[in-house]
């Protein structure tokens, strides 16, 4: 038993977090037991071998899966025993997410998608692509508001995905792989982009990745080996390894 | 949220207009299937619809208008003392052949004597001529079908004044009526009751039918009763009579058969095609549905998304599909074809209509509402 204290500066905490997902009669065992936790205002990074459970825990964390036992809060709300349809609320006003595929609405135009977080709340359509349009501004590509996203490359898919994240100001911000459909050089603009804007002293970002060039953009860094963190440390150590 | 919606559907403007064509078309069947049921149905009691009569007295073995079986010539008058009656006429409804004078092919036709004295129950849209002709010599009215029909046989277009013969004997066209197409093809002849013995081989008896109005100011169902009490007749008002044939025929004819497969396959094609497209179109937006899910888009939102796609898609494939029959309709000749747009048609078709899109709108919700947020963060 551990006896972290959750307190103001931890927004994420998980404890005892187990998950195994069932193919027909064969059960495999993804998380076995997790214990972690998110300070408020940093970029926490969640790094390992493809297949070790990060992208799992990374769902369990932000409330769009429910671990099969153990013990999730996420700002004070103990995701693991409310109902889904507060899970759901949660999410729409909580966590901002990026995706490795972007996943933006081909018929939308950029403004439009950034603006669906806002949507989701019940903001009128108006005043949701107005506060897209100024969310656009800030991460450089206002002149592509109009544009479907086929008409953008992955880099300006990506700022318009990290966009979208940020438009309702969430406290808490997921990316999985946000940087693996991208070349290097996109890669790194837009995670140097992502630390610029959605760095807060109020909010938590969540990366996970399997790409060590962009490590050193974390502020910490929990190591995942076969569903167990294996050791969380500072960034630093990790790009001096 | 909704807005999110129409995005999607407007976005995929081939996906869109599948979508909407299903619809129509299966709107277009069912309206043109209904539309044959009620026609096919309107031909068969057409003669109820030419000759104008509140209350029809006939055999009590009648079960239908096509059925000319002959009353008593004393029936008239048995008919006429009922209390409540204010008028009664003798009506023959039969058929003759026609054929042009000096030989030709014969066409069948309903021959229709009406009282001698009053005319009672003569058509009322009358193109040439005049009603009242009927009493001179050998006047008859014909419809504008009869001149067709006649003119088939030897070229020749009959006007009126012209001459043609029935059961040997002269007729001449005072007269051209516009009335309602029965079944079988076979044209209106008016004459007077009289006149119509010398046009059909004689028989002993003439009448089939006792046109009756009621008094003014009386019910007309103890009228209805008392006239078969007193006369062991039928009597029955015009809508009676026509509602007694339809029933009729849809026991005994092919029709309940024939536009159910119509109407059927309409339906079918509907929920088939345009069911399943929307399936499918929801099914290749599951990973963006997830997305909202994840994003904290409620099942209840994501629902009203669906069902208002599903509504706009059944609004408007219907929209079209109705209008394109309209103009259908409108082209066609009037009273030719079996095909009666009746009002209660669109509704009925709206309603099938709105049970197809309702039912691929919650087989969809169902099975967005297997999808897990989380697959949004699979690749
Ligand atoms: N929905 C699922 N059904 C079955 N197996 C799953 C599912 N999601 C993940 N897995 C399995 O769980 C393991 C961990 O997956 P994941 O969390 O995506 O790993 P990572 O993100 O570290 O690559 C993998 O073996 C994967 O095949
Ligand atoms: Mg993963």
């Amino acid at each position: 038993m551990t006896f972290d204290v959750i307190n103001e500066e931890t927004a994420i905490d998980v404890r005892g977090v187990g998950k195994s997902f069932s193919n027909g009669d064969q059960s495999t065992l993804v998380l076995r037991g997790v214990d972690f936790s998110v300070r408020r205002g940093e970029v926490m990074f969640i790094v390992g071998p493809s297949g070790c459970g990060k992208t799992t825990l990374l769902s369990i964390l932000c409330g769009t899966l429910r671990a099969d036992h153990g013990e999730v809060h996420a700002l004070g709300m103990p995701l693991h025993a409310i109902p889904q349809p507060e899970v759901t609320q949660f999410r729409s006003k909580n966590v901002g997410f990026i995706f490795q595929q972007f996943n933006l609405l081909p018929t939308l135009t950029a403004a439009e998608n950034v603006a669906v977080p806002l949507l989701i709340q019940g903001v009128p359509l108006a005043e949701a692509v107005k506060r897209a349009s100024r969310m656009l501004a800030s991460v450089g590509i206002s002149e592509k508001s109009g544009e479907r996203p086929n008409r953008l490359s992955g880099g300006q898919q990506q700022r318009v995905a990290i966009a979208r994240a940020l438009v309702h100001e969430p406290p808490i911000v997921v990316c999985d792989e946000p940087t693996s459909a991208l070349d290097s050089a996109s890669g790194h603009q837009i995670m140097k982009l992502l630390s610029e804007v959605a760095r807060d002293a109020s909010r938590s970002v969540i990366v996970v990745s399997h790409d060590p060039r962009i490590y050193g953009y974390a502020d910490r860094i929990a190591e995942m080996e076969d569903g167990r963190i294996l050791r969380v440390g500072e960034s630093r150590h990790h790009v001096l390894n | 949220m909704y807005e999110i919606g129409l995005r999607m559907l407007f976005g995929e403007r081939a996906k869109y207009a599948m979508l909407v064509s299903g619809v129509c078309f299966a709107t277009i069947l069912m309206t043109q299937g209904l539309a044959l049921f009620f026609g096919i149905l309107g031909f068969s009691y057409a003669t109820a619809t030419n000759i104008r009569a509140p209350i029809w007295v006939v055999d009590p073995m009648v079960q239908q208008v096509g059925d000319n079986q002959p009353l008593r010539d004393t029936d008239v008058d048995r008919v006429r003392s009922v209390p409540g009656v204010a008028w009664a006429a003798p009506l023959f409804v039969g058929g003759a052949q026609a054929k042009l004078l000096g030989g030709g092919a014969t066409q069948p036709v309903t021959l229709i004597g009406l009282d001698t004295s009053t005319l009672a129950g003569a058509p009322t849209r009358i193109i040439k001529g005049d009603i009242l002709d009927l009493r001179t010599g050998q006047g008859v009215i014909v419809d504008a079908r009869f001149i067709e029909m006649m003119q088939q046989t030897r070229g020749e277009r009959l006007a009126v004044g012209d001459v043609f013969e029935m059961n040997d004997r002269r007729a001449q066209i005072v007269g051209i009526a516009s009335v309602a197409q029965g079944m079988g093809g076979a044209t209106y002849v008016f004459t007077t009751f009289d006149r119509a013995k010398d046009y059909v081989p004689s028989q002993r008896k003439m009448m089939t039918h006792v046109l009756v109005a009621a008094s003014e100011g009386v019910a007309v169902p103890p009228v209805l009763a008392a006239i078969k009490a007193q006369t062991g007749l039928q009597a029955l008002t015009e809508a009676q009579f026509k509602r007694m044939s339809a029933n009729w025929m849809l026991r005994n004819s092919p029709i309940p058969y024939v536009v159910g497969l119509i109407v059927g396959i309409g339906f079918v094609i509907g929920l088939g095609v345009s069911g399943q497209t929307f399936y499918t179109f929801v099914l290749e937006n599951s990973r963006h549905l997830g997305a909202l899910k994840a994003m904290g888009a409620s099942d209840l939102k994501i629902t009203l998304m669906i069902v208002t796609q599903a509504a706009i898609v059944g609004f408007v494939g219907f929209g079209i599909g109705v209008g394109v029959m309209s103009l259908f309709f409108s082209i066609l000749p009037e009273g030719r074809a079996p095909l009666i747009l009746l009002w209660q048609i669109p509704l009925i078709v709206f309603a099938a209509i709105t049970l197809i899109c309702m039912a691929a709108a919650v087989v969809s919700v169902w099975r967005v509402s297997k999808i897990e947020p989380a697959i949004v963060f699979r690749g």
